[in-house]
Formats: C-alpha cells, sequence, structure tokens
C-alpha cells in the first residue's frame, strides 16, 4: 500500500527497506515529529483523527501523481492517527529514484499536498489543559473533552 | 425534503456534540446543506477550507444530494 494510515508507532528502518531497488541512485526520506510548541504555545501531546478509508485513497492518488510528475522509482507515505507524545513520528514519505533531483522533488510534493487534501485532522493539547484542532475556526469549548 | 445522514469529524463533530444525525432537508446539494448545519451547529469554517464525501467518496460541494445520501462534513485538515 503506497499510503497507509495506522494506530501503531512507524518504522522507517522498515518503511525505507522497502523501497530499496538496485536502480536507485537516491534515496529521500522526510520524517515529520510532534514538537513541544505551536505559534508559541506549548504542546504537551498531538491526536490526529482520520477518515482512513478516504485518506488512503487520496494519499495513492498523491503517490500516483509523484510518480507520474517526477523520475522516481518508488514512493510510499504512512501517517499515524491516535493520541501521540513529544518526539514520535507522525508522518513518514520515502522517494527512491536514479537521481536526488526528482528524489526531493517527489519527497516535497508527496507532504505538501498531503497536508493540503487528506483528510488528517490534528489536536494540540496544551500545557494549560486546552486543547484546540489545527487550521479550523470552528471552536470547541475547551477544554471540553473529559481527560482521558 | 429529502432524508440524509449527516456525518461529522474533528472539530465539526465536538462542536455539533455528535458523530451524526438523520436530516430532513430542503436542501439540493452538499454546499446548501452545509450552510444550513453551520448555521445549526456554529460551525464557523469557510466552506472553500472544508471538504465533503458523499457515500464515502470525496465530492465537490455543488454535487446534488439524493435521498439517502450519507453526506461526511471535513473541517479544514491538518495532516502532518
Amino acid at each position: 500500500m503506497s499510503f497507509k494510515i495506522t494506530s501503531r508507532a512507524i518504522d522507517p528502518a522498515d518503511l525505507k527497506r522497502s523501497l530499496e531497488t538496485d536502480s536507485a541512485g537516491a534515496c529521500v526520506t522526510f520524517e515529520g515529529w510532534v514538537r513541544d510548541h505551536n505559534d508559541g504555545a506549548p504542546v504537551v501531546a498531538l491526536e490526529y483523527e482520520a477518515h482512513a478509508a478516504i485518506a488512503e485513497q487520496e494519499g495513492a492518488k498523491i503517490v500516483r501523481e509523484a510518480l507520474e510528475r517526477f523520475a522516481v522509482t518508488a514512493a510510499r507515505c504512512e501517517h499515524r492517527v491516535g493520541k501521540l507524545a513529544i518526539g514520535d513520528c507522525a508522518v513518514w514519505v520515502g522517494v527512491t529514484a536514479a537521481h536526488r533531483g526528482a528524489a526531493f522533488d517527489a519527497c516535497r510534493y508527496i507532504i505538501d499536498e498531503t497536508k493540503q487534501r487528506v483528510p488528517i485532522w490534528k489536536k494540540e493539547h496544551y500545557r494549560d489543559g486546552h486543547s484546540g484542532w489545527v487550521n479550523c475556526a470552528t471552536r470547541t469549548d475547551a477544554p471540553a473533552e473529559s481527560p482521558r | 425534503m429529502i432524508n440524509v445522514t449527516a456525518r461529522y469529524f474533528a472539530a465539526f463533530r465536538e462542536r455539533a456534540g455528535r458523530d451524526s444525525e438523520a436530516l430532513t432537508t430542503d436542501a439540493r446539494t452538499a454546499a446548501e446543506l452545509y450552510a444550513e448545519l453551520a448555521r445549526k451547529h456554529g460551525f464557523a469554517d469557510s466552506m472553500t477550507r472544508c471538504k465533503v464525501a458523499i457515500n464515502d467518496e470525496l465530492a465537490p460541494w455543488d454535487v446534488r444530494l439524493s435521498a439517502g445520501d450519507e453526506v461526511l462534513f471535513f473541517p479544514p485538515v491538518a495532516g502532518g
């Protein structure tokens, strides 16, 4: 599966191995990690939610587009959902190609399009107990969530 | 009037206080239904930043609704 939504920890070494091929002279990977702040607010945890079926459908389309647009041999992406801690890997993209230029371009294309198009949502939990959905103007009465 | 089911995700689900609801509506398109539900539940996001899916397929906002459709409302995405 070229684009996968997973609730398990992402294993970058294993994913990278799956792209190995003798014709590749370059491998570019991107890892998105959970950081401890956003817009100046201290973040203690993140929660990702997705519509898995549509996310995987749209994500596979993005990977196909990358394979068509750039001279690459293989590409895949995995995105994690559920509650993540600081430092966890939230998303992994890997691309192999004969030469580095196409691999960099395709990797960037996949992560940029994923952030724009794939139905995945991110909720930040802040140190002061509030939480909020990133990019959303629709506010839920924070802290509305009961502790889990 | 037709009967449809609306399903909400992420911020929309929390704002509406439910995962889904059965509706009887005059709305002819997904856009009209979003406008109706935005008023009802206080969704503040511009439609152009949101997405809609009908029966588990992404669809354009001007798609016409049919009786029995399941209409999925996606707030602005934030993967990565």
